[in-house]
């Protein structure tokens, strides 16, 4: 097998490592949005999509064969070029984050250095694609949608940013398997808790850079139908509804990998020898992220919509302060080498 | 070292296949019946009042201008934040006095009113 893997061009070999990745992370995408559907429908004392397929199993095939038999519609006054590119840019980096994420010690399709102001640089780019689509569609409420969006994404992404900071002051490394390498231990060498403010800032400010409930005034279903997305169909509105999903996702892995140590189990090394389900590996970071991803609809089912001078006032004023306070703590206490975490 | 960087360039290409295949797949399978109705832009069945290219709010205009100097500000801690473990207590002491300035110009922004949104 290794003889024959060791065969193939190396473009073949990278071609068929990003599928590897792609292909499940796309599943995922697609259950998301029925376990979306499913767990609101429980927290609504409903039972949610159960007709196609055992227990609504085949909900989200359906979707996908639905929509892709759905005319495209392009409005006439719409600029025809950028309205078809904005979908293509709202999704290609959703994806190509993932080339940098390690899934276990060693398990990475790109090991470099960089890794983290990769990641910084391409989910800022997601901005572009709703920008886009809201100005190219020529609709007022996609207009303000999009206007809307790009200020809340850019306002959260600072405090994101502050907030990676302070992981790589703690880490001291931009490698993402640093990172990890560098909360090795157990639950409590883990970065959630030295970082805590800072946890929460990137989590919060997680929801908000997706345009999640309770920060969604970008769609606001209520007020402006839809925000950026209102005259997109078929096949170009589920594009952008995967990228959705797909920051989602990415959210909650990053969260996990560098606040709650990825793939490390959270018992000491000494007390899981020999056991594979309690000893370090990809299963714990799967079992994160799912928490994460489960906290995002949990968040939605909960809360009601921000408005948006408080989405504002959140943003600016409560987590930019916060960050840059906290990364000074930090910054001490790598200086003074504080036990536990930085004693070495 | 660069070779590092093919698998990330293949992957953003193969993002963009992702976003590609679909529209194409959905142009192919899907109907197209023009419609000079539903074509046009939605705004709640009626027919569109005046251009879409609506005059918006200066303060969008504000915000991506404090995000630029933000970010920058970000920029400039990354490879500070890598380093700090071993430029030791000169370093902290050298971006106390940069993130100074930008508090200080924070704090003014903050009073002047720009955070504010009605």
């Amino acid at each position: 097998m290794i003889e024959l893997w060791n065969a193939l061009p190396v473009l073949i070999q990278i071609l068929l490592k990003i599928t590897a990745i792609i292909l499940p992370l796309l599943g995922l995408v697609a259950y998301y949005t029925y376990a979306e559907r499913k767990v609101i429908g429980y927290m609504q004392v409903r039972i949610g999509p159960n007709r196609v397929g055992w227990r609504g199993l085949l909900q989200p095939i359906a979707d996908a064969v639905k929509l892709l038999m759905k005319e495209i519609v392009i409005p006439t006054k719409a600029d025809k070029t950028l309205f078809l590119l904005a979908p293509m840019i709202a999704i290609a980096p959703a994806l190509a984050v993932w080339a940098v994420f390690p899934f276990d010690e060693g398990l990475v399709l790109a090991d470099i250095n960089a890794g983290l102001l990769y990641v910084l640089a391409l989910s800022s780019l997601g901005v572009y694609g709703i920008i886009i689509a809201g100005w190219a569609s020529n609709s007022k409420y996609a207009l303000l949608g999009a206007m809307r969006s790009a200020a809340q994404m850019v306002a959260y992404e600072i405090a994101m940013g502050f907030a990676l900071v302070g992981v790589l002051v703690a880490a001291g490394s931009l490698n993402l398997g640093d990172i990890v390498a560098a909360q090795e231990g157990n639950l409590l060498t883990w970065f959630w808790l030295p970082l805590l403010p800072l946890f929460g800032v990137y989590l919060i400010s997680g929801v908000a850079e997706t345009n999640r409930a309770p920060f969604d005034v970008a769609e606001g279903e209520s007020e402006i139908v839809a925000g950026f997305h209102v005259e997109y169909s078929g096949m170009a509105f589920a594009v952008f509804f995967l990228a959705e999903y797909a920051n989602m996702v990415l959210i909650s892995a990053l969260t996990a990998l560098l606040f709650l140590g990825g793939w490390l189990s959270p018992l000491p090394a000494a007390w899981t020898e020999g056991s594979w389900l309690l000893s370090d590996g990809f299963h714990w970071l799967l079992a994160k992220t799912f928490f994460f991803m489960f906290l995002f609809l949990w968040l939605r089912a909960t809360f009601p919509r921000y408005r948006y001078d408080q989405i504002m006032r959140l943003g600016w004023k409560v987590f930019i302060p916060i960050t840059i306070v906290w990364i000074l703590v930090v910054a001490l206490a790598v200086v003074y080498r504080l036990p536990p975490w930085w004693s070495a | 070292m660069l070779d590092n960087y093919l698998p990330i360039l293949i992957f953003i290409l193969v993002g963009i296949l992702v976003g590609v295949g679909p529209l194409v797949l959905g142009y192919l399978l899907g109907p197209r019946r023009p419609d000079s109705e539903k074509d046009s832009p939605y705004e709640c069945g009626f027919a569109a009042f005046e251009s879409a290219r609506l005059k918006f709010d200066v303060r969008y205009y504000l915000v991506a201008i404090l995000f630029i100097i933000f970010d920058l500000e970000i920029a400039f801690l990354f490879p500070w934040a890598v380093a700090l473990g071993e430029l030791g207590l000169f370093a902290f002491w050298a971006m106390v006095v940069f993130l100074g300035i930008l508090v200080v110009g924070f704090i003014y922004e903050w009073k002047k009113g720009a955070l504010e949104w009605e």
